[in-house]
């Protein structure tokens, strides 16, 4: 264990909690533009930009402590209504959050350099009247009344880095600080620990540390390097006035006859980079699917203690019966041992839990992003979100979050229409997205719905035409029509705009769906809306299976995948022109695919009278998959199997069976879908 | 995995048998002929137990064996190496090794010992032309009247087999 892993821990930590206060930050702002008036809002916000100010000094990430600091200025004197909260207002506190997203991420070393910040940090001044600025102040003071002193009080940034030997000099910086106090007044101090080595090279009688100290006032620049005269040899003292960006040359004149001061622009930022290497950086930062760590609520781990608590008792119950066991006592045993199961399954489940989080993660980030797209194409937008409490797997949250937005911009851009023609078809001018995420059977719904103008399903048709994806004397459903859209290469966007419609579109959302094991419907009525209807497994860790058997293997069958069992008469299977096995079920003809013969198992019932048809679903296709047996229901835990082998087709991971024997969960998908098959049948060829 | 490997290297050096060059091998019988492999990569020795077949996999992989937990690919060296099949028996052993990452077991004949064989002994490989790729050979040690062949089990495991298989899934 080295220190700086140890810091490094620690940072990752503040990192956390920093995003998250962010998104926080970002929810409440939201609902200020609302609610301008809000003085307990107010006070959040402003509790948040402060908790991150302290946290970002405290492990000298010198960066976002500037700039929060400045923020936090302005935030003070809104939330002591010095200053009205407009919409300038919330444009800069908004752009400030990102500015200091970006500052987190280039902390964490996510991206490599945050964008130009001066003007936003001039404009943050500009607008907490703090700028001394007699040009940019009146501006300000038109709208705002601030104590005369107040508006034009300086700010100055003092530097003190101590030599390494000033405590063997006898002198204390720290002394020194404390004595600022007395002639001027201190903001802040920053103090920057990144020098201190690591423990074991720590020599106690030198220095180590650097502060940033900020006064405001009338600062008396010489007096406060005279403080500092006696440890001067060999530390670096600076002291410099900081002046908003613009006013640098006229404010510099009246300083440098100081002679010591130096100035320079107070932009909080680190080195200007432009604004595209923050899109390509951030899109990175989102791509960053499997973050390590998680948080997880203390009622959460509570309840696991206590049942490992009872998990104990059990064990010495059981204990306690078996060390003089005769039959007599079997019943107290099967007693005890039923005991352990509930108790493990329910430790199983409460465990599962823990990787399950409010879909609110993923939906939290919607309202800025139809806040800000609405400005950008000129459109009234109203969100509303339903059922954010509903809980999914970590993994299935952070990967669909992708989806969700290619599909929420999406019904911005295509669905919902400009206000002038929703009015003229006689409906209110501001649309309404709505994001609904609730259970059904074993499975999460998410649901993307607009009031928008549905699909034209015209349109579509003489795309697909023209694309080559359908004939023109094909027969459509308007189902099969809407569904159309999910194709490859599929985009029906007159133009191609930022947002979307870059021809890379529905065929995405559609597979990274598939890949989470889940699926994706669409309804429209033309005029009236669209919905997207996304059904996901609650998790895909563990899940619901019906063991079978074929000869003398056992696969797994996931349980959320099975329509029925049945056992066909002779006269219900036929043979389709001597190539394809087919079955009726209740009027509807199915497939008939041969587990034995998919996976080359020689000892299997090939008679289906004599076998079971298990009749299993994907993405509203169904199969009649030919198995010997049913053996029974069981929770199974997946496991990899690519982790020291490969993926094997028709397979979709590998789980442990009671006895400790391996089974192959089967991916129903690849199956339905008839990918599995033509690859296995080419792979036994070889 | 990699917790294992470190396991095993701090063990070795606990052993004092690595001393900058490792010259550990761990012996083995494949029908006639004496192998070795770098003991380093091995992880442990199992006696044989029921795998469960995958379906559609190449013929040397013999299945999957659950190791605590683990999902571990088992491939017959003899069906590797294209000699003949026999029944197994009590010697019958799997050696689980940590290659690329990955744990992979292979069955073998019997394990014989852990040999010191200093690097001077070891002969580069001779060009076989045949079968079996001169890459998946180390080198031929002679151990007293003995000849030990060095396998360079990375190159046997993930070398042609999985590449093989990765083409035919693909």
């Amino acid at each position: 264990m080295n220190p700086i892993d140890d810091m490094s821990v620690f940072h990752a930590a503040f990192f956390d909690e920093a995003r998250e206060l962010l998104d926080d930050l970002e929810e409440q702002l939201l609902v200020l533009e609302s609610t301008p008036n809000d003085s307990d809002l107010l006070n959040t916000i402003f509790r948040c930009a402060h908790s991150i100010k302290g946290g970002s000094a405290t492990f000298g990430l010198t960066d976002i402590a500037h700039f929060t600091h400045g923020l936090e200025t302005l935030l003070d004197r809104v939330r002591k209504g010095q200053i009205p909260v407009d919409q300038t207002i919330v444009e800069i506190l908004l752009a400030s959050l990102d500015h200091m997203r970006a500052l987190v991420a280039v902390a964490s070393k996510e991206i490599a350099a945050a964008p130009d910040a001066s003007e936003l940090s001039r404009r943050i001044e500009v607008a907490s009247g703090a700028t001394a600025s007699p040009i940019l102040a009146p501006n300000v003071a038109k709208s705002v009344q601030l104590p005369k002193d107040e508006q034009f009080s300086r700010r100055f940034l003092l530097h003190v880095v101590p030599a390494n030997d000033v405590l063997r000099q006898g002198a204390d910086p720290a002394l020194l600080v404390s004595k600022l106090h007395t002639f001027t007044t201190i903001e802040s101090i920053v103090c920057d620990g990144s020098s201190v080595p690591q423990i074991s090279e720590i020599d106690p009688e030198e220095s180590y540390l650097s502060w940033s100290i900020y006064l405001t006032g009338d600062v008396d620049v010489e007096r406060v390097l005279d403080l500092f005269s006696f440890i001067m040899d060999g530390s670096e003292i600076t002291c410099e006035e900081i002046v908003a960006e613009g006013l640098v040359a006229v404010e510099a004149e009246s300083v440098t006859d100081a002679g010591i001061v130096k100035i320079e622009s107070a932009a909080a930022s680190t080195t200007a980079s432009d604004s595209a290497s923050l899109v390509g950086a951030g899109k990175r930062s989102t791509d960053k699917t499997d973050a390590s760590t998680l948080r997880v609520s203390t009622d959460k781990i509570d309840t696991l203690i206590n049942l490992v608590g009872e998990l104990v008792i059990n064990q010495s119950m059981l204990n306690t019966v078996i060390a003089d066991f005769s039959m007599l006592k079997l019943p107290q045993l099967l007693d005890a041992v039923a005991r352990m199961e509930r108790n493990s399954r329910e430790i199983q489940d409460r465990v599962m839990a823990i990787r399950m989080l409010p879909i609110k993660h993923a939906f939290g980030r919607f309202p800025r992003l139809v806040r800000d797209m609405a400005s950008t194409v000129g459109k009234k937008i109203d969100l509303k979100t339903v059922g954010e409490e509903t809980e999914l797997d970590k993994t299935v949250i952070d990967l669909i979050v992708d989806p969700l937005t290619h599909l929420v911009r999406n019904s911005i851009d295509h669905g919902l229409e400009t206000p002038e023609v929703r009015l003229a078809a006689g409906k209110p001018a501001t649309g309404t997205i709505t994001l609904n995420a609730f259970h059904e059977g074993g499975s999460i719904i998410i649901e993307i719905s607009d009031d928008g103008k549905g699909l034209d399903r015209d349109i579509i048709v003489k795309k697909a035409i023209d694309k080559g994806l359908i004939s023109e004397s094909d027969v459509l459903t308007s189902d099969i029509i809407d569904n159309l859209i999910f194709l490859p290469g599929f985009s029906t966007a007159k133009e191609i705009t930022d947002i979307s419609g870059r021809g890379v579109g529905m065929d995405i959302v559609k597979r990274s769906v598939l890949s989470l094991g889940g699926s994706i419907s669409l309804t429209s009525t033309i005029n009236v809306g669209t919905r997207f209807r996304i059904r996901l497994p609650l998790t895909m860790a563990i899940l619901e299976g019906l063991s079978v058997s074929v000869g003398n293997e056992t696969y797994i069958l996931p349980l959320t995948s099975i329509v029925e069992s049945i056992q066909p008469k002779s006269a219900d299977v036929r043979m389709v022109a001597g190539l394809s096995e087919v079955v009726t079920v209740r009027g509807r003809v199915l497939p008939v695919l041969r587990l034995h013969n998919l996976f080359g198992i020689k000892t299997a019932v090939t008679d289906p009278t004599k076998a079971i048809l298990v009749i299993i679903e994907h993405d509203e296709k169904q199969a009649a998959l030919l198995v010997d047996e049913l053996i029974g229901q069981n929770q199974v835990v997946l496991k990899s199997l690519d982790d020291n082998y490969q993926r094997v087709p028709g397979i979709a991971g590998a789980t442990i069976l009671g006895d400790g024997q391996v089974a192959f969960i089967l991916d129903v998908a690849g199956i339905v879908h008839g990918i599995a098959a033509s690859e296995l049948s080419t792979q036994i060829a070889a | 995995m990699a917790g294992s490997q470190a396991q095993i290297d701090a063990g070795i050096d606990y052993l004092g048998g690595s001393s900058g060059e490792n010259n550990q091998y761990l012996t083995f019988t494949l029908d006639t002929e004496e192998y070795g492999i770098d003991i380093l990569r091995v992880q442990e020795i199992k006696g044989n137990l029921p795998v469960t077949r995958v379906p559609g996999s190449p013929a040397e992989v013999v299945g999957v064996l659950n190791l605590r937990g683990t999902v571990v690919p088992i491939l017959d060296l003899r069906r590797k190496f294209n000699l003949p099949e026999i029944v197994y028996d009590q010697f019958t052993a799997i050696i689980v090794v940590v290659v690329k990452d990955r744990v992979m077991g292979m069955i073998v004949d019997r394990v014989s010992e852990v040999m010191n064989i200093p690097a001077g002994d070891i002969q580069p490989s001779p060009d076989f032309g045949n079968a079996m790729s001169s890459a998946s050979i180390q080198g031929m040690a002679k151990v007293g009247d003995k000849l030990v062949i060095l396998l360079d089990i990375e190159s046997v495991l993930i070398g042609e087999s999985t590449a093989k298989a990765i083409s035919l899934a693909a």
